[in-house]
């Protein structure tokens, strides 16, 4: 429950997209907190949503190592359906800036302290006529576990 | 009227201008012209297959992955030419980029039903080709084996059809290449 935001921090940054945590999470053993990946999507590119219609799109995905938070739950936002150049009906996807939620469980017997909550982005990014091949970003969020 | 006659002439020579220039962009001259770099990649069937193979032929090298829509657009244009143009001289080498493999490859050329011959591709193969950074990305080869024009993204179907058709030697202009003496007798005497 116990949740704060208290400063941005960029660290993640590449050719069509940039990461930026939302900020340090204060979390307390045995209860949940929840973290924001904040992904801004260059102008001109697009990247697939995590529901793609189309099955030969690859999805965006957000991953976590398993500590020292548990993740319960991630809240992806409604996707974009636009349609582009070299589809045939609106494809699901994310453009512009927008912030993924992730709900961790804060395990009773997580080490206290300053600690890092590690995690992999991975999008696949399309222009109205290209697209570049998947992309696997680190991300990380700054915890402050009590 | 007079200088109506003008405005319209200077339209006539720009819009002329305009075509000649687009044509000239679309394919480079023969003597600016690179040798396309060499690889030697496996195919469907696991065959090893060397570009200079295709030496004599004017290829269409298209570097493409399942996960590309664009990519997914050109594919039946691609099956097209392969039909029309493979008698003349010309091919069509799909170069897949899938990180997955043929496991992912093989299905998608059945279920495209694609005609033409598609490789594997690697990250050194591309590396030779400028890194192709993103897909599709077609490179356009005349008979030589060397590089005539690159296409990155999707382009028309006429575009590559402009430019295959030029390499074939298809274009009117090419039928009036000026031919030498005995050759043209060995032609009339049918040797």
């Amino acid at each position: 429950m116990a949740v704060s935001v208290t400063a941005a921090l960029a660290f993640g940054q590449n050719e069509q997209l940039t990461v930026a945590s939302g900020g340090k999470v204060v979390a307390k053993r045995g209860e949940t907190a929840v973290a924001t990946v904040r992904i801004t999507v260059k102008p001109g590119f697009h990247i697939n949503s995590n529901t793609p219609n189309e099955e030969y799109l690859i999805p965006l995905r957000l991953t976590w190592e398993p500590k020292p938070l548990v993740m319960e739950s991630i809240k992806f936002p409604t996707p974009k359906q636009d349609k582009f150049e070299f589809s045939e009906k609106p494809l699901s996807v994310y453009e512009g800036e927008f912030v993924i939620e992730t709900k961790f469980k804060v395990p009773a017997d997580a080490p206290t302290g300053m600690g890092l909550a590690s995690g992999k982005l991975r999008y696949q990014a399309c222009s109205n006529t290209a697209c570049y091949p998947p992309k696997t970003v680190p991300v990380s969020i700054p915890l402050d576990i009590r | 009227m007079s200088r109506f006659l003008l405005c319209l002439g200077a339209l006539l020579l720009v819009s002329t201008s305009c075509t000649t220039t687009t044509e000239a962009r679309a394919l480079k001259p023969e003597a600016g012209r690179k040798q396309a770099p060499g690889f030697d990649l496996k195919d469907s069937t696991g065959k090893a297959v060397k570009l200079s193979e295709y030496k004599g032929k004017v290829v269409l090298l298209n570097f493409w992955a399942t996960w590309c829509g664009p990519c997914k657009v050109e594919i039946p244009w691609f099956i097209d030419f392969e039909t029309r143009y493979k008698d003349q001289g010309f091919a069509v080498l799909g170069v897949a980029m899938d990180d997955e493999g043929w496991s992912i490859v093989k299905p998608y050329i059945d279920q495209k039903k694609i005609n033409y011959r598609v490789l594997m591709g690697t990250d050194p193969v591309a590396q030779l080709y400028g890194g192709v950074e993103s897909l599709p990305t077609t490179f356009v080869l005349d008979r030589d084996g060397k590089i005539a024009g690159v296409h990155i993204g999707l382009v028309s179907k006429s575009e590559y059809e402009n430019d295959i058709k030029q390499l074939l030697g298809q274009k009117k202009a090419n039928w009036f290449q000026p031919i030498r003496l005995g050759d043209l007798a060995s032609m009339l005497l049918g040797r």
